[in-house]
């Protein structure tokens, strides 16, 4: 095959480069695609990158591909059949999507559950904060080339999801909220249980700090990379572990008034300053191991009593709006709940953390090398679910 | 390790008295109307959060404000249709006056409203617009929340039912721009200046506003909705899954649904941990 002009060229040109001859090199724009299918998107996102060589030019995010609908869905259910729907939208923590609804419709009724189902409501939040982030700590690894923190964090994923199935019946999507309280009390042994798990957690922490902190690719690969400043990330409506990450000291769990239990317990907020991917991955893993703690001093602290409320048969919302959200596994994650008095909400705004989240991306990544996109998409930390709702 | 941070929670989270925080909104609120002027139209402090209703004219404006009050981050951007809700599914709204109470119509307001101020005067042409009131159908609404001040607002806009547009929140936030790439193609609002309105989630060929009001939901019109489907008959007499507690008379079936919650649980299965 004859060689082109162009190829030529081309080939002179790389040999200039190598020789470091300090050449200005034409270099042509490429476009690649990543995803819609791929293990770091978590599901159907599609990044259209437009490459200079090693560099990124510029990324779009398509998104869409699992869109479901659900806010135009919530307004043909009725206020229990809702948790149903919200259930999926950030499936690695179900339960967690499910509790701002009920609190946001409880608000909205004036009534508040018994303090022994806002423990549980707040265990299991724990728990599903647990599940999802402890799998982002051993994924993160995998996007690095490290196999076995994955491995390590779907064998301990495991207990924890063993233990939100026993208490309410369903490994992914417990809807076990219930207006006015929950659906059930917490099966015998559970507490037990709970406990040796929490601390088979907290091992499996220090064994992923082990593997990871202070290896040195992994290092390489993190530091420095995908810097996000406080304030850029503020006003992207950047949430949860990815602002704290930029040394924004910022918990719902702490700085919002909210009928859950964490105001009860001792606990600390981890941030960091550095605002990369490392610093990413560090909150999370405090953040994990903090929730192990929690669930611990909840455990200790568990009130007896009912775990319902008295509610009428038939929930009807006064009519009102309300706006309820909680730091969720991924982020800030909120409803704005408008009733007209009916069955079903009027109107459901839900406010994912991820779509915010996943919303700097094309900011982000711009002069960021190829390999880069993936540690940065991953430490991100999304689900599809969260961003298309 | 000296320059990661943590921060004790104890002390930040002393619990205030919900009047203080009022009085912090009530601040808030009084800073923004010397600020924006008669372009509030309306506001309401209700339930730990503050509701300010401005002119679409001063839509960005607000944000501006905002902005430079503190308010840094931003949470999202939606849009409301107030045209009157309509249930699908007969079976449903038969649900709601199982005993045939004065309640047939869900959208009547009970005469015991614990929120009174919470459902504005219906205006004009029926429809009945939720806090801080509006005039128009539709409304563009907002949300802003200030880290350092460690309070939200929330900004709402009358708009324009024949041309529902508004000047972008893009180059304030950058966070708004995907938000209202949804509300454009989910509500048909115009953000004026935004630089990339285009869809976000649907196919580029779709055509409508879905999540307007008078967007029929297509899986229900094609084939309705079931309803209670799993709900079985009743068995007649003592021995029956529902004997012990309350028989609903009349439209039994249909009352007992699955997902509801009964009035009391026994107190709990476990001895203390």
């Amino acid at each position: 095959m004859a060689v082109t002009e162009h190829q030529r060229l081309s080939y002179i040109a790389s040999q200039a480069a190598d020789a470091r001859l300090n050449v200005e090199l034409q270099t042509e724009e490429m476009t690649i695609n990543l995803g819609p299918q791929h293990p770091a998107t978590h599901g159907t996102l599609r990044l259209v990158a437009r490459l200079d060589g090693e560099q990124v030019v510029s990324a779009d995010v398509i998104c869409g591909y699992m869109h479901r609908g659900y806010e135009k869905l919530t307004e043909v259910r009725t206020f229990p059949q809702v948790t149903t729907l919200i259930n999926r939208i950030d499936w690695l923590s179900s339960f967690a999507n499910e509790v701002p609804f009920i609190l946001a419709a409880e608000d909205l009724m004036e009534i508040e559950a018994p303090p022994r189902a806002q423990y549980i409501r707040t265990i299991l939040f724990e728990l599903s904060r647990i599940a999802n982030v402890s799998l982002f700590i051993g994924e993160m690894g995998v996007q690095l080339g490290a196999l076995t923190p994955v491995f390590f964090a779907f064998r301990d994923r495991e207990y924890v999801l063993n233990l939100i199935e026993a208490a309410t019946g369903g490994r992914f999507h417990p809807n076990y909220d219930r207006i006015g309280g929950v659906k059930d009390d917490l099966p015998k042994g559970w507490i037990a249980e709970t406990r040796a798990t929490m601390d088979r957690l907290r091992g499996y922490c220090d064994e992923l700090e082990d593997l990871l902190m202070g290896n040195e690719i992994f290092e390489a690969r993190t530091r420095g990379v995908g810097v996000i400043p406080a304030a850029v990330g503020l006003n992207y409506g950047l949430s949860g572990a990815n602002i704290r990450a930029s040394g924004i000291d910022w918990d719902l769990r702490r700085d919002e008034w909210s009928p859950l239990a964490w105001k009860d317990l001792d606990w600390k907020v981890w941030t960091h300053p550095d605002g990369d991917s490392f610093a990413r991955y560090w909150v999370r893993l405090q953040e994990t191991r903090e929730a192990t703690r929690m669930v611990d001093q909840m455990l200790d602290g568990l009130p007896a009593g009912p775990i319902q409320a008295k509610v009428p048969r038939i929930i009807k919302v006064p009519a009102g709006e309300s706006w309820v959200h909680t730091e969720n596994p991924l982020g800030e994650m909120g409803y704005y709940v408008v009733s007209q008095g009916g069955l079903g909400p009027f109107r459901c705004k839900i406010r994912p953390a991820s779509f915010n989240n996943i919303s700097i991306v094309p900011w982000l990544l711009k002069g960021v090398y190829v390999p880069d996109i993936i540690t940065i998409l991953a430490s991100l930390y999304f689900i599809l679910g969260d961003i298309d709702k | 390790m000296s320059r990661l941070s943590s921060t004790d929670t104890g002390a930040a989270a002393a619990t205030e008295e919900p009047t203080a925080e009022d009085i912090l909104r009530r601040n808030l609120l009084e800073t923004f109307t010397a600020e924006l002027g008669d372009a509030v139209v309306g506001s309401e402090i209700l339930r730990r959060d503050l509701w300010i209703r401005v002119r679409p004219d001063a839509w960005k404006r607000a944000a501006q404000v905002a902005r430079s009050l503190d308010f840094d981050y931003f949470c999202f951007l939606s849009g409301l249709d107030w045209l009157p809700h309509t249930w699908p599914n007969p079976k449903v709204e038969a649900m709601a006056s199982p005993s045939g109470a004065d309640e047939d119509d869900p959208a009547a307001l009970p005469a015991d409203d614990p929120e009174p101020e919470a459902a504005a005067e219906p205006v004009a042409d029926g429809l009945r617009t939720g806090v801080a009131g509006g005039d128009t159908r539709f409304q563009v609404f907002a949300r802003l929340y200030s880290v350092t001040r460690r309070s939200g607002v929330t900004f709402k806009a009358d708009l324009d039912e024949d041309d529902p547009r508004v000047e972008t929140w893009s180059d304030v936030y950058a966070g708004a721009d995907w938000h209202e790439r949804e509300t454009w193609e989910m509500y048909g609002f115009r953000f004026d200046g935004h630089p990339n309105l285009i869809k976000l989630y649907l196919p580029g060929e779709f055509e409508g506003f879905p999540m307007r009001k008078d967007f029929p939901l297509l899986a229900r019109e094609v084939k309705p909705w079931p309803g209670l489907v799993d709900v079985e008959p009743m068995p007649e007499g003592p021995s029956g899954p529902l004997s012990g507690s309350e028989q609903p008379a009349g439209n039994g079936a249909a009352a007992e649904e699955t997902e509801e919650a009964g009035p009391e649980r026994p107190p709990e299965r476990e001895a203390q941990g």
